[in-house]
């Protein structure tokens, strides 16, 4: 198996295909069950039907049931036989079937995938992949909505990876089920079928209009904490992951502002070369996601570039998150950091 | 086909390479569906114990299956609740009228006007005949398939609508997927969308049940899928540790979304089993037959009343419809599972038998059917007057950070202001 460091990240010459992320992801399961038989699928519904998202559509039908299965409804039974599997030396790809419902699954995260390594002086390992969609914008309601990676990026021992392009969710993906340690790779759904504005009221866009969409053929990865600058810019940077990507993008041309745009892609271990270079370019840093405020990633983002950029800062870091309630299903759009948030954020911080 | 492959090295000899068994349901889209390997005892041929019976009595219920009404329509054996003419009337109406509920709500939802839905096409006899078994106290913890236990106890359609609509007028001010109730009056728990977590804390309603010296007891309901959650191993040791006077339901209706039961162990033994592992009273149901769900569901909750401890009973039922408004079962399994099941129809059987009663009639029928939808229809209309989902008529915005906690903290407060100020900016015309 190729390393992070061997794998080709130019891929100038491999032919492309337009693909949603959805796509892009089974596409990545497919080519790494090809290449590594060790690599199995598990979760709840995820085998003849394929996944309720349709991620592991057509996996069972072509590696076979011993390879890609169901599995009872356990949360708890899907991690830690996950941690069983990995042990023996298998490398399980577990999908839980939405972020909202890991928590049975926590103490296996917690005290046994993240620990293994540490406390067993590398005799055991747990290299496991566990994906599970994430975030709201879907009318999901509270316990289909939720974005709970602060609660991963805390646990020492866990890498947590959210892409924001099909492009990226697969490089992603692959280099997270290369990786020797377990990761938890949250897949934005909103932005499953086609990228997100923040505007909902509008027609939504299809992938196929997004360069994020051109995906290389055959194997790539993209390394684990390494992040990518969506775009380069000069009056302030925005660190931000997932859906959140695409509305910043959006309310920032829109504003006309010249915002270096940084899509952190891997939370832990974070590429905080690429967010100092930038914040001390810029001299101003917003920061922004779908979770809840206090206590969320923006937290930790805010003290890693007040402690590494205070000389450099012109403004405080701005934070612009989801509120500190359960997610409403009514209310969904006022709950949602959307373009007002941001503009009313990007304007305290570019006035200051 | 890429495999697994074996251990190299390690071999013990000529021991035989182990091999994993995968579950597979017998019938996938377009296959002819066989029956003839289903155990169906005659109806009245099982044995009742009392209720103050010690659990291993019930054992062989546990494998049984407790039917009541048999093929000619007649109520047979020692399960016979003996139910008089007008109360099979009104468990009749209810399940009519759950029917015609969801058919309603769930054309609703691909009309746009929410977000989500849930049907229990089916399974109606299970939420109604118990509800009709319990004392209307008694305390439900649901999952998110026993409309028919409101519908049974009379809670009004049209706050079930505004619920589905997240509308203005919805008591859980919108925040709630749709079907995700809750109706405390009612005896109704908030329904909480991840699984099986209410089913230990019905055991601990139950337990503080005892605690207080009061008589209500507390009765759950998940799905066979369920059972394989943590958490039902927790409601099933704490209930018996405790001889708590709690009604353990499991809904076996075949399919957890697209997993057959056999994902949850129905290979091995049924659910009802389970029950023995734990030394809890177990009774395996004809959940498509009303007169049966009622009367196991009655032992179990004398049984729980005279201090003798909680019982786990399996429904065997089929879920005749997909799993939600998001799924479509015609992928994932034969479409003849469903017109072939043998076990029939829960609202025809229950008519079945009030006309060989001499109680009832197919025109009575036609005519209820009727009056169903028309009730329906009317609680629709008068719910639509207060909003459907995304047109505007919500909850106001302050609304979103009650409830959090007891008092709103100054962060919480701040972001109130917050969004509402970012609605004045999006809608200036807003008028609260």
């Amino acid at each position: 198996m190729m390393t992070q460091e061997e794998s080709p990240v130019s891929l100038a010459d491999a032919p492309t295909r337009r693909l949603n992320m959805i796509e892009a992801i089974n596409d990545a399961l497919d080519i790494m069950m090809e290449r590594d038989a060790n690599v199995v699928i598990t979760g709840e519904d995820v085998g003849y039907f394929g996944g309720v998202f349709r991620a592991t559509a057509g996996l069972q039908a072509k590696y076979g049931k011993i390879r890609v299965f169901d599995t009872p409804i356990s949360e708890c039974g899907i991690i830690g036989a996950a941690v069983g599997m990995a042990a023996y030396g298998l490398r399980p790809v577990p999908e839980i079937q939405f972020a909202d419902y890991i928590y049975p699954g926590l103490d296996q995260l917690v005290s046994e995938a993240a620990r293994l390594r540490y406390r067993s002086a590398g005799e055991f390992t747990a290299p496991i992949t566990v994906r599970s969609p994430f975030g709201g914008g879907i009318f999901g309601g509270q316990t289909h909505s939720q974005s709970p990676e602060a609660l991963f990026t805390h646990v020492a021992g866990l890498k947590t990876v959210i892409p924001a392009t099909p492009h990226d969710a697969k490089g992603l993906l692959i280099a997270a089920i290369e990786d020797n340690d377990p990761v938890i790779f949250f897949e934005p759904k909103r932005i499953y079928n086609g990228p997100f504005d923040g505007y909902y009221d509008t027609p939504a866009s299809p992938w196929a209009k997004h360069a994020g969409s051109v995906v290389p053929e055959g194997y790539y990865s993209i390394p684990l904490g390494k992040a990518r600058i969506v775009k380069e810019g000069e009056a302030l940077t925005v660190l931000a992951y997932g859906t959140m990507i695409h509305v910043a993008e959006a309310v920032l041309a829109e504003k006309g502002v010249d915002a270096e745009i940084i899509d952190l892609r891997t939370l832990v271990p974070i590429d905080m070369a690429t967010v100092e270079k930038s914040v001390k370019k810029t001299g101003r840093c917003l920061v922004i996601h779908e979770a809840t405020r206090t206590s969320g990633f923006g937290a930790e983002l805010s003290a890693l570039v007040q402690e590494r950029c205070f000389y450099h800062l012109e403004a405080p870091v701005e934070r612009v998150t989801g509120f500190d309630t359960p997610y409403p299903h009514s209310l969904e759009w006022a709950y949602f950091p959307g373009p007002v948030r941001i503009g009313e954020a990007v304007d305290r911080l570019l006035g200051a | 086909m890429a495999k697994v492959p074996k251990t190299p090295s390690r071999k013990r000899g000529n021991l035989p390479p182990l091999e994993l068994h995968v579950p597979e349901p017998k019938y996938r889209p377009g296959d002819a569906v066989d029956y003839s390997d289903l155990v169906i005892p005659p109806a009245g041929a099982q044995p009742r114990p009392d209720e103050t019976c010690a659990a291993e009595e019930t054992y062989p219920l546990c494998t049984d299956l407790v039917r009541v009404l048999g093929d000619d329509d007649k109520a047979v054996g020692p399960w016979d609740p003996r139910l008089d003419a007008e109360t099979l009337r009104r468990m009749l109406r209810a399940m009519a009228l759950t029917r015609a509920f969801d058919d309603r709500m769930y054309r609703a939802q691909r009309q746009g006007k929410t977000s989500f839905y849930m049907k229990c096409t089916g399974e109606e006899a299970i939420a109604i005949a118990a509800a009709f078994a319990l004392a209307d106290d008694d305390m439900v913890f649901p999952s998110y398939r026993q409309q028919g236990i409101l519908v049974a106890r009379n809670y009004p359609l049209v706050e079930m609508v505004n619920q589905i609509y997240s509308n203005r007028a919805d008591r859980l001010k919108g925040r709630q997927l749709p079907i995700m109730y809750s109706a405390k009056d009612y005896g109704f728990f908030s329904i909480s969308g991840n699984l099986t977590t209410q089913y230990p804390q019905a055991v601990g309603w139950a337990m503080a049940s005892a605690i207080k010296g009061d008589t209500r007891i507390a009765t759950s309901f998940i799905g066979e899928g369920s059972t394989a959650e943590g958490d039902f191993h927790a409601a099933m040791t704490f209930a018996t540790v405790y001889n708590a006077p709690v009604v353990l339901n499991v809904v076996n209706n075949q399919w957890a979304i697209s997993s057959f039961s056999g994902i949850a162990g129905a290979e091995r033994t049924t659910f009802a089993a389970r029950a023995i592992g734990y030394g809890m009273a177990g009774i395996r149901v004809d959940g498509n037959d009303a007169l049966a769900v009622f009367a196991a569901v009655r032992w179990a909750a004398d049984r729980a009343r005279a201090n003798k401890g909680p019982t786990l009973i399996e429904h065997f039922t089929y879920r005749a419809e997909g799993h939600s408004t998001s799924d479509d079962p015609s992928s994932y399994r034969s479409a003849q599972e469903s017109v072939e099941w043998p076990l029939g129809d829960p609202i025809a059987r229950l008519k079945r038998h009030l006309i060989a009663l001499g109680e009832w009639s197919e025109e009575q029928q036609a005519t209820m059917d009727r009056e169903v939808a028309e009730e329906v229809k009317a609680a629709s209309k008068e719910a639509e007057k207060n909003g459907i989902l995304g047109h505007g008529l919500h909850h106001p915005f302050k609304t979103m950070f009650e409830d959090v906690f007891e008092e709103l903290p100054w962060h919480l407060e701040e972001q109130a202001e917050q969004a509402i100020r970012e609605r004045r900016v999006k809608w200036p015309d807003w008028k609260e």
